[in-house]
């Protein structure tokens, strides 16, 4: 194939990729209720509706808790991890390692009934707790993937330098090695806490009571009438999850800048 | 150098230690939990720790289960080809003839949907393929067709394009990934030995990238056949697939041993049939070289 078609190619994917969720903000300015062209009249009712919903807002404040228990939770886990598999050779590196990375490949349902079956022996009541023990499993990885790139990067003659200042390990770490991986943890907040608030399906199983936002917008799905509302709630998680997404990536970006200016 | 490597080796365990713990009593733990519960049988509330085989005799035995295992396998097969393939061209576009300095933005794009809510991708299928939906719609209003097709939504094709859409950047990054690898210089010498365009993709740019395509394969397949929100949303009765089935057994079922069973079921087939396909896919590699 030439480059030609296959530039075509390229664009026709990423069209596919983008369009059918589009949709979504699209005729989220729909005034009519039923999703189907041609638009013919605009209106912003459904985002207007969005604020008199009591359900949807403490959902909204759930998805909150939970995202930010798993995203610095994971990003913590994900730290001492990261920095243990690239610094260190330590018995039983690769099984760990495997292991710690498996919820990147398990089917979620595996993960949600088997906590759901767990959690309910050991006598825990299911809320917004398990939740974020569950968030936090399916985020380490990723925690792990963002903040690898960064020890790798570091320049570990730094760390020396400190300790020969005579540094205890803490302040090394505190001092030295945090402020030049900051970047990449910033960036592991921002993308944990993103999947954590987009995550249904484990929230789904260990929510009990007191569902997520995913997990409303589920329940609502059930509803013909509530359509226009959930493409109105759908547009705006996806700007949100864009906009923390796309501050991720700058921030890597620039600590790959960084990296490159000191060596 | 050993007092060195023994207050390393302290260090280390210190560090990977709660992470490990964690993945540990989160993950080793239920399953572990499960797999026992699937020997048990359940009585409205009551568990019965007797060991039986009689969930499992059921998963392979009474033809509800057994379709719907075979119909989750067999959507997840041709899900993960039409994924594989319809990825690799694009990774490749993106290796070999976008300017470095473009790559970032090409690879972006990609990771986006990516990280972005699955439960709004596929719902987003759902306005799409509706009897009063977006595609209907708008190929009446071209003068396409003249009635809506009712055969788009609430079916196997639905969940399979829908699966295919959900998934297509988690395919197309392992690919890039071994793509990007390769030395160029391997494709020049193939070039100046007189091999043709073709054949330097089958003989050396193929075999080089077959790591990213296996890896691409698992995370597409793996995933997929234990999918709830497609066929939940998008699939109808017809589409309905295992972890719909499983879900069902813990909720108003209430049978969570012949839920686990299923779960744990499910897992083995899978795990079998992506160590299968690992094996035979090397071999394959070997072959060509």
């Amino acid at each position: 194939m030439g480059k030609k078609s296959l530039g075509i190619y390229a664009l026709a994917y990423i069209l596919f990729l983008y369009l059918p969720v589009l949709l979504i903000p699209i005729f989220s300015f729909n005034a009519s209720p039923i999703v189907s062209f041609p638009i013919e009249e605009l209106t912003t009712q459904w985002y207007k509706n969005l604020l008199g919903e009591a359900v949807l807002h403490s959902a909204l404040q759930n998805s909150l808790k939970v995202g930010i228990v798993a995203a610095l939770t994971s990003t913590l886990l994900g730290m001492l991890a990261a920095r243990a598999i690239t610094n260190y050779n330590f018995l039983g590196r690769a099984p760990i390692t495997a292991l710690i990375m498996s919820p990147l490949v398990l089917p979620e349902i595996i993960v949600g009934i088997s906590l759901l079956i767990v959690l309910q022996q050991l006598g825990l009541n299911l809320s917004l707790f398990t939740v974020a023990l569950g968030h936090i499993l399916l985020c380490l990885p990723f925690a792990i993937i963002v903040l690898r790139s960064s020890f790798e990067g570091l320049d570990k003659s730094l760390e020396y330098a400190a300790q020969d200042l005579g540094e205890t390990p803490f302040w090394v770490f505190l001092r030295v090695t945090l402020p030049l991986i900051l970047p990449g943890v910033l960036a592991s907040l921002l993308i944990t806490f993103t999947i954590s608030f987009d995550e249904f399906l484990v929230a789904f199983f260990l929510a009990g009571n007191e569902p997520t936002l995913p997990v409303y917008i589920w329940s609502q799905l059930r509803f013909i009438a509530k359509l226009p509302n959930i493409l109105a709630l759908g547009s705006l998680i996806l700007l949100f999850s864009f906009l923390l997404l796309w501050g991720a990536d700058l921030l890597r970006r620039h600590a790959e800048k960084r990296m490159q200016t000191v060596k | 150098m050993s007092a060195e490597g023994e207050a390393n080796g302290k260090r280390a365990t210190l560090l990977i230690g709660a992470p490990f713990i964690y993945a540990a009593a989160m993950l080793v733990v239920p399953i572990f939990t499960i797999i026992t519960f699937s020997f048990w049988t359940q009585n409205y509330l009551d568990i019965d720790k007797n060991f039986t085989w009689a969930n499992y005799i059921a998963a392979w035995s009474e033809p509800i289960y057994t379709t719907l295992m075979w119909r989750s396998l067999g959507i997840s097969a041709v899900v993960t080809f039409f994924t594989v393939t319809l990825a690799y061209p694009l990774a490749y576009y993106i290796s070999f003839h976008v300017p470095q300095e473009r790559k970032t933005l090409w690879l972006f794009l990609i990771t986006i949907p990516f990280w972005t809510s699955y439960l709004l991708r596929v719902f987003a299928w759902k306005i799409m393929l509706g009897y009063n939906g977006v595609l209907n719609s708008g190929l009446i209003g071209l003068g396409i067709i003249d009635e809506p097709i009712r055969a788009m939504l609430y079916n196997v094709n639905a969940v399979v394009i829908t699966l295919t859409h959900a998934w297509g950047p988690f395919a197309i990054l392992p690919i890039f990934v071994s793509l990007e690898k390769i030395d160029r210089s391997l494709i020049n010498a193939a070039r100046d030995l007189g091999d043709a365009a073709w054949r330097r993709f089958y003989r050396v740019i193929l075999p080089l990238s077959m790591p990213g395509v296996i890896a691409a394969l698992l995370i597409v397949f793996i995933p997929t056949v234990g999918d709830y929100i497609t066929p939940g949303l998008v699939g109808g009765k017809d589409g309905v697939m295992i972890a719909n089935m499983i879900r069902l057994q813990v909720s108003k079922a209430n049978n969570w041993p012949l839920g686990a069973a299923l779960a744990v079921n499910a897992m083995i087939i899978v795990a079998i049939l992506s160590v299968t396909m690992v094996v035979c896919l090397r071999a394959f590699i070997k072959r060509i070289r």
